[in-house]
């Protein structure tokens, strides 16, 4: 194989345009879901994207493998760049078809990505017919009881017999994952797979992900608003975390170092904001400005953060931070992780003394 | 009322508290299916105290929701609830709930008992103006309505909202977390006692999450409430809650003072619980999922309801259902051998973090 990491985002943008009502006659908005991310996806590899609900953690994913077309950067998958290869553009290495088998997707959902009317045999054999038409019935069938297996369904006949509401959220979201695991992909993008599992389940769920990493080197985009879930898995991985606001990606880096010593103010309120079982210690005051995210189609200027990071100064609405190398392979975007950085000589940002959102002025919109 | 087993501690005192708000004394939920009959809330005994935050915690399925609505008495068709419900205003007689007319009732859930229930972001008149919705519940309850939309005002500055922003716009015009924090606001409108929220925040993420529950903290004491959380997240509610109940399978397995349940669970499946729980402090310890999964309403096991999926189990609690044992003050566990618990279900963090 070539040098090239398995998938490479390099300046990626996407911004959707977004229609106002009937009667609006203006500009259609613009919404920009990520803006100039860089990472790299080696093969086996564990990211995990963290982040509040909009900040694009999930585009972000869709686009690294190839379901989401950027507006502007690139995606490649193998050195191949994916849309070119979807438009058939210049010389094509790894057609669209390899690309698509090869970066999975397994959704928040786990009921509405089964079809509910046909049983668990019959869903999962689908992929099997479309990648290895080859395959006689009998071996089909096969391949598919051992891996119900291989994921703990046992006995594998039994669930494979069953309709998707006559299983558990757990076992249809291990239904899903065996669907994409069939396809013998290269990274699989698990968006919330776990969210909408009981605690006991998602640790299942993860441990699963993990012993499929280990064995056939798949890698995973692991999307989550749970810092102690991206922390289990990526740490367990030997992968990173990146951390999303405002479609940014301003923190990124191994996960035990983004844990124990997060850089960008952002990723400390993340950590606030994860709840642990300690007793003795009462969380206080959110460490952040505002508890509102800010409009994402009308981002704050300057860093996107300012308008609720508790470390703001003057020079933070005016400039936005480049991204920085704080330690191996550990990125930040803020202006804190430079010593010289003239933030350090410009004012403290002054909110409106009744503090929080609490501003009283909305009268200019 | 047909009991079919009696399932109550002689010594009743067990789970009394010493002021209670709300009394709740062998409730019992039943579904007629075409499987049979399903016993969803079993017998339950839990008394809420004056101005604590309780948190009733357990997994998808386990009846949470169900204890939440039979102590408003809401409990949807066909669903039948039984037993003895009582409300302890601080100025008046105690209320017989499940004895209340249509409309005594419809008084005593928004002005006494509020509630938010899951799912809640429903819960607008999505074709009216926020202030509209406001407005509706006001009159509905012969409220003043310029006094009510001062205090509404006021509640809403409280949870960090722009009032005139929030009551001028539609409820899909906010995001998830401000229209669940306007529905906070509408519940409390009315000036009840307690508050009863089902899973109130659990399609948020957790920034605004944990940032709700400070907020509630805040009002909780403002305007001297009682709260009750329910969720299936036990770490978010620890933060918050004075006590917490623990519930399998229908039934409540434990209760008893945060600190005493974090440190020393003593039924084995809230030990269990609290190893399967990532905990950022202790992302490398290895987690233990539990094993099995959680019964079938209308097929629950015999004996002690965990026992399928309990390493302790023996034939006792094959044949009997464990009764509430005092662990210590205040601290009730349903397991006949909850003294071994500690020895065979370890918390997986061990030594430093033993003071968790
Ligand atoms: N309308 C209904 N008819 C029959 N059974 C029902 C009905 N509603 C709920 N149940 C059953 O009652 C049991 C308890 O449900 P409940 O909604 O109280 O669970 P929960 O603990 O709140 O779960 P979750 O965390 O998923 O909200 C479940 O087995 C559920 O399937
Ligand atoms: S650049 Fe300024 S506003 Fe942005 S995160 Fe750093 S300190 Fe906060
Ligand atoms: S009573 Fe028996 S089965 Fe039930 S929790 Fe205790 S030891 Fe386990
Ligand atoms: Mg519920």
């Amino acid at each position: 194989m070539s040098g090239d990491p398995l998938v490479s985002l390099t300046d990626v943008e996407v911004h959707f345009e977004e229609s106002q009502g009937l009667l609006d006659f203006g500009e259609p908005e613009l919404v920009r879901a990520v803006d100039g991310v860089s990472l790299d996806i080696e093969e086996r590899d564990v990211v995990a994207l963290v982040g509040e609900s909009g900040c694009g953690k999930t585009t972000l994913g869709k686009t690294a493998i190839g379901l989401q077309r950027p507006t502007g950067g690139s995606v490649e998958f193998q050195g191949q760049d994916v849309w070119d290869a979807k438009d058939g553009k210049g010389d094509v290495e790894v057609p669209y078809g390899e690309v698509r088998r090869s970066l999975q997707i397994i959704h928040q959902d786990p009921g509405s990505a089964l079809n509910p009317n046909r049983r668990v045999m019959k869903t999962l054999e689908a992929p099997l017919k479309k990648w290895q038409s080859g395959m006689s019935a009998g071996d089909r069938r096969g391949e598919i009881l051992s891996m119900l297996e291989e994921v703990g369904m046992s006995p594998a006949s039994d669930y494979a017999g069953r309709y998707p509401h006559q299983l558990s959220g757990g076992e249809k979201q291990r239904v899903a994952l065996v669907r994409s695991l069939l396809m013998d992909p290269d990274l699989i993008l698990a968006d919330e797979a776990i969210s909408a599992l009981d605690v006991s389940l998602r640790v299942e769920m993860m441990d699963l992900m993990l012993d499929l990493q280990d064995r056939y080197d798949t890698s995973f985009v692991f999307v989550s608003h749970d810092l102690s879930n991206a922390r289990y898995l990526a740490s367990h991985g030997g992968g990173r975390i990146g951390v999303m606001y405002l479609g940014e990606l301003v923190e990124v880096g191994p996960a035990e170092q983004v844990i124990e010593n997060p850089r960008h103010p952002y990723t400390k309120v993340l950590k606030w904001a994860t709840p642990d079982l300690r007793v003795d210690e009462g969380a206080g005051e959110p460490p952040v400005r505002k508890i509102d995210i800010p409009d994402p189609k009308d981002p704050p200027s300057g860093c996107r953060f300012h308008t609720r990071c508790p470390e703001a100064r003057e020079a933070c609405v005016r400039d936005a931070p480049a991204t920085e190398e704080v330690g191996d392979g550990h990125e930040v975007a803020c202006f804190r992780t430079v010593d010289d950085h003239e933030y350090w000589s410009s004012p403290e940002l002054v909110d409106d003394p009744s503090g929080g959102d609490r501003d009283t002025t909305s009268t200019a919109d | 009322m047909s009991t079919q087993k009696p399932r109550h501690t002689e010594d009743g005192a067990l789970y009394r508290t010493s002021d209670p708000i709300i009394e709740v004394r062998d409730a019992e939920v039943v579904f007629g299916m075409d499987r049979g009959v399903s016993r969803v809330l079993d017998g339950v005994d839990l008394d809420v105290q004056r101005n604590e935050i309780l948190g009733i915690v357990g997994e998808s399925g386990s009846g949470k929701s169900m204890l939440a609505s039979a102590m408003l008495d809401a409990v949807v068709d066909p669903g039948r609830l039984s037993g003895r419900i009582t409300y302890h205003p601080a100025d008046r007689d105690p209320v017989d709930v499940l004895g209340l007319s249509k409309a005594e009732l419809k008084r005593l859930r928004w002005e006494d008992i509020s509630m938010v229930f899951q799912g809640a972001m429903s819960s607008f008149n999505p074709t009216m103006e926020v202030r509209g919705n406001f407005v509706e519940t006001l009159e509905a309850h012969d409220y003043d309505v310029e006094a009510g939309l001062e205090r509404t005002r006021e509640i809403l500055r409280d949870l960090y909202l722009e009032p005139e922003r929030v009551l001028d716009s539609y409820p899909h015009e906010l995001s998830g977390g401000m229209q669940q924090r306007a529905l906070i606001a509408l519940s409390l409108v009315l000036e009840p006692d307690v508050l009863v929220m089902d899973e109130p925040t659990a399609a948020l993420d957790l920034l605004m999450q944990r940032s709700i529950l400070q907020l509630l903290e805040k009002l909780k004491q403002k305007y001297d409430l009682t709260l009750v959380f329910i969720t299936h997240d036990l770490p978010l509610v620890a933060e918050l809650a004075d006590r917490l109940a623990v519930m399998y399978a229908f039934e409540l397995v434990e209760i008893g003072p945060t600190e005493e349940i974090l440190r020393d669970a003593a039924h084995p499946y809230t030990r269990s619980l609290l190893n399967a729980t990532p905990n950022i402090d202790s992302g490398l310890e290895e987690m233990r999922p539990i094993e099995g999964s959680a019964p079938d309403p209308v097929d629950v096991p015999t004996g002690c309801s965990y026992h399928p999926r309990c390493p302790m189990a023996d034939e006792t609690c094959v044949e009997d259902d464990p009764e509430f044992l005092r662990a210590d003050d205040g601290h009730n566990v349903a397991c006949f051998h909850w003294q071994d618990a500690e020895e065979a279900v370890p918390f997986v963090l061990d030594g430093q973090e033993a003071d968790r």
